[in-house]
């Protein structure tokens, strides 16, 4: 089944109610951080207090993410030594401008892995990317590791770049949405969204819910809790869109033992892309528990 | 033969009737009624005392009795203080306090507790200042808890005899009729305070609001009422509801609520024309919410709910959701608007509620009931008084009269508060026994009492996290280890009484 990454939760590194409990909302991925939520005297508490976390609690079938500070910064490479022992499913490195970011950051985890005695590769990675120059570079980032799963963009920092401010219609962010996605796409990686942060605007984080899936992204990082359900409830393929799927991959198989090349659904005509949406909606519905795997036909 | 007042010859004794008493004037044997008749300007009849030094006085008042109070105006009560401060004043001694609740509001307790006015202590729960003193040994006789149910089976069977009961009112007209309703002090039901008034030898009301006689609709009526005394506040707004219930913010209490709605729905008692019944707290309040989408979804509706009510239930029983409300507590602003206009929404006392020897109480009907922990064992015990630190802090209210009443009884609880785990090997004070319980839902899972493995099986097949309540305890322990158990000496400081007048447990004084 296809690994969803609908949400990824922001947990403080240095809170440890917050980081104790940061699975049991069940959001697809936690992303423990290391780096923005953290004050400079409280780097190296937040990193023991990940490590501990990481190799003390049980985060079940959670993906465990932890955002390390950039190498730049001074505490990056403390960063990646303590968490390569952690063993995170994937690290994410913050404020990736080019592909030669992430080869350092690479070597260093590799290095590091080979220390541990890990197969190399067993730590992924992830891109966030906040800047102009990270949006144009996007391409070259998404394809430079094959450790890479995501590439996710960072609303704050680019817009203050921009010289502007977000606006409830984002259309600041249309160009570096699009970027990201295709970048993702064709390296094969996700793409995953910035953070809503204005918590008490449902309708306003609803309405960017949709624009976003509507755009490609394949899910969001969250900074509550709360934020959890709202995302999965729309990623989640509707009663609707599954049926119609089945019919499609129902369709296609008889027009196959008719060997007919072309056929129609609900009045449709369904070609290949259909298809393949069809099949997506499908491997989607089943990673978030509303169809049973097995039962994408009607007549299994 | 005898000849009464009016000149008529009287037999003194009649055959299987007995003897006769003659008629001695209209007046003789009923001093209580008006005897200048005139025009309406004449002095109304009345009951109003002109303080509280006087009514006390007039009560008879002595030392070693026993007198009450309500606490629906929880934390913003000014009754009790007041009342207790003349007490002090006039050197009555050794009183014995029969509280429906005691609060925040009332910890001016401590200082009469050390000066010998007051001796002991019965309510339903304790909080502040005065709680821990009782913890660290304060009264020298133990301190009686009892459930909200037991407070009114002790009352009706004189096992508490009250002999003055101060209740505060938030109108009542000048003959004593009082609802709970109205007036600058409205607190809604007067659920508690109407078995008092129902059952103690004199009855003061003590009220901020007098208005036109008859006070209709009245919760304490004039048969049952000796004095009224009107003061100029009886209770801090603020203090008695903290306004609108709003549903929580707080993620882990959301998610609690989604799990206690899910283990609701599929239990098997989520059909139409259940009852339910839920607490104040964050979570309890957020299931209702949960509840109602799924009762707009499967077309379900409650038949009735009961309680402590609140805004969000009022908002379900407005909007067609639950039929009824009996409502015993009025939780907030909106339960207080609710029980004055809705035909429906009916003020129910202690007894009625739970007391479990009267003839039928609310709770035996009840299908649903959602309520909290601080420790809950692997028995299913649950203690809701004693704190991770052994002190008293919190109340044993309907808790164990809607357990074992309900046909399911649910108790949400966060598995780790703070750095200590809520399941334990063996809860410090037992309220409710674990054999009235039935599930327990904490944000990392769900128990369920061995002896409902039918409600097990249920939550099991939708899916549920079921684990067993050994398991989560040992999830707890993994996280925050396991605690020193709290050293407690010897002596006795409080006893747990459960609904049936049984003694339940026993609270220790902590060792400093």
């Amino acid at each position: 089944m296809a690994k969803l990454r609908r949400t990824m939760l922001y947990v403080p590194g240095n809170n440890a109610g917050m980081v104790k409990d940061a699975h049991i909302y069940r959001s697809d991925s936690v992303m423990f951080d290391l780096e923005d939520s953290v004050s400079i005297d409280e780097k190296d508490s937040a990193r023991f207090l990940v490590y501990k976390a990481l190799t003390t609690l049980d985060y079940g079938e959670i993906e465990t993410v932890v955002r390390i500070n950039s190498i730049e910064s001074g505490f990056g490479k403390e960063d990646i030594k303590a968490m390569v022992r952690a063993k995170p499913n994937v690290i994410r490195l913050p404020k990736t401008e080019k592909a030669e970011d992430i080869y350092e950051v690479e070597s260093l985890i590799e290095k590091e892995e080979k220390n541990e005695g890990y197969s190399i590769g067993t730590i992924k990675l992830m891109a966030a990317i906040e800047s102009p120059l990270g949006v144009l570079n996007a391409l070259s980032i998404a394809t430079s590791s094959k450790r890479l799963i995501g590439i996710a963009i960072g609303a704050e920092d680019y817009v203050t770049c921009l010289k502007t401010s977000r606006s409830e219609d984002g259309i600041e962010l249309l160009f570096a949405r699009s970027q990201l996605v295709n970048a993702a796409r064709a390296a094969g990686i996700y793409a995953l969204d910035t953070v809503y942060s204005d918590l008490s605007n449902e309708e306003g984080f609803i309405k960017e819910i949709k624009l976003i899936k509507q755009l490609g992204f394949d899910g969001k990082s969250v900074i509550n809790p709360r934020q959890i359900e709202p995302v999965h409830r729309i990623f989640t393929p509707t009663e609707d869109e599954i049926t119609f799927a089945k019919k499609v991959i129902e369709g296609i198989k008889t027009a196959k033992s008719n060997k007919s090349g072309v056929i129609a659904v609900e009045g449709k005509m369904v070609d290949k892309p259909i298809v393949e949406r069809a099949e997506r909606i499908l491997e989607l519905a089943k990673s978030s528990g509303v169809l049973e795997a097995g039962k994408e036909s009607e007549n299994d | 033969m005898t000849e009464n007042k009016l000149g008529r010859i009287i037999p003194e004794k009649i055959s299987h009737i007995g003897d006769l008493l003659p008629f001695d004037g209209a007046y003789a044997h009923t001093p209580l009624v008006k005897k200048e008749k005139g025009n309406r300007r004449l002095p109304k009849l009345n009951k109003l005392v002109d303080s509280i030094e006087k009514v006390i006085v007039e009560t008879n008042l002595k030392n070693g009795m026993t007198i009450s109070f309500h606490h629906h105006f929880r934390n913003g009560d000014k009754v009790l203080p007041m009342v207790m401060n003349v007490i002090a004043e006039m050197g009555i001694r050794d009183l014995t306090i029969a509280a429906s609740s005691l609060t925040e509001a009332h910890q001016c307790l401590v200082d009469h507790i050390k000066t010998g006015v007051v001796k002991r202590l019965i309510t339903s729960g304790i909080r502040g200042e005065l709680a821990e003193e009782i913890s660290n040994g304060l009264t020298d006789i133990p301190v009686v808890i009892h459930s909200h149910g037991g407070r009114a089976r002790c009352i009706e069977t004189g096992q508490i005899k009250i002999d003055v009961a101060f209740l505060g009112v938030p109108s009542s007209d000048v003959y004593g009729n009082a609802n709970g309703y109205t007036g600058k002090s409205a607190c809604g039901s007067l659920g508690y305070a109407m078995v008092d008034a129902a059952f103690a030898e004199k009855v003061v009301l003590i009220t901020d609001n007098i208005v036109e006689y008859p006070n209709i609709p009245f919760s304490i009526h004039q048969d049952q009422v000796d004095f009224i005394v009107i003061v100029d506040s009886i209770g801090d707004p603020e203090g008695i509801t903290t306004g609108a219930t709003r549903i929580t913010n707080n993620p882990k209490d959301l998610l609690l609520a989604q799990l206690v709605s899910e283990v609701v729905v599929n239990s098997g008692y989520f059909e139409n024309g259940f009852s339910i019944q839920t607490g104040s707290g964050g979570a309890s309040v957020a299931t209702i919410r949960f509840l109602r989408k799924y009762m707009e979804d499967r077309n379900i509706k409650a038949s009735w709910a009961l309680g402590g009510i609140s805004g969000p239930m009022v908002k379900l029983h407005e909007d067609g959701f639950i039929g009824k409300l009996l409502d015993v507590q009025s939780f907030d602003s909106e339960a207080i608007r609710s029980i004055g206009e809705n035909r429906y929404h009916l003020e129910i006392d202690a007894s009625y509620y739970a007391n479990p020897l009267n003839k039928g109480c609310a709770v035996n009907k009840l299908n649903i009931v959602i309520l909290s922990a601080l420790e809950i064992d692997t028995n299913f015990n649950v203690n809701v008084i004693t704190g991770s630190d052994g002190i008293i802090r919190g109340a044993s209210g309907g808790h164990s009269d809607t357990a074992i009443g309900s046909g399911l009884s649910i108790i949400v609880a966060p598995l780790i508060r703070g750095r200590t785990a809520t399941v334990t090997d063996s809860v410090k004070t037992i309220i409710t026994p674990g054999s009235t319980i039935d599930v327990l839902v904490t944000e990392r899972g769900i128990a369920v009492n061995p002896r409902r493995e039918e409600i097990k099986e249920k939550l099991k097949q939708s899916g549920l996290p079921v684990y067993s309540i050994e398991e989560l305890k040992l999830k707890a322990e993994k996280i925050v280890g396991k605690s020193e158990p709290i050293i407690f000496k010897d002596r006795i400081v409080g006893l747990v009484e459960y609904r049936d007048g049984t003694i339940i447990d026993v609270i220790k004084q902590v060792s400093n």
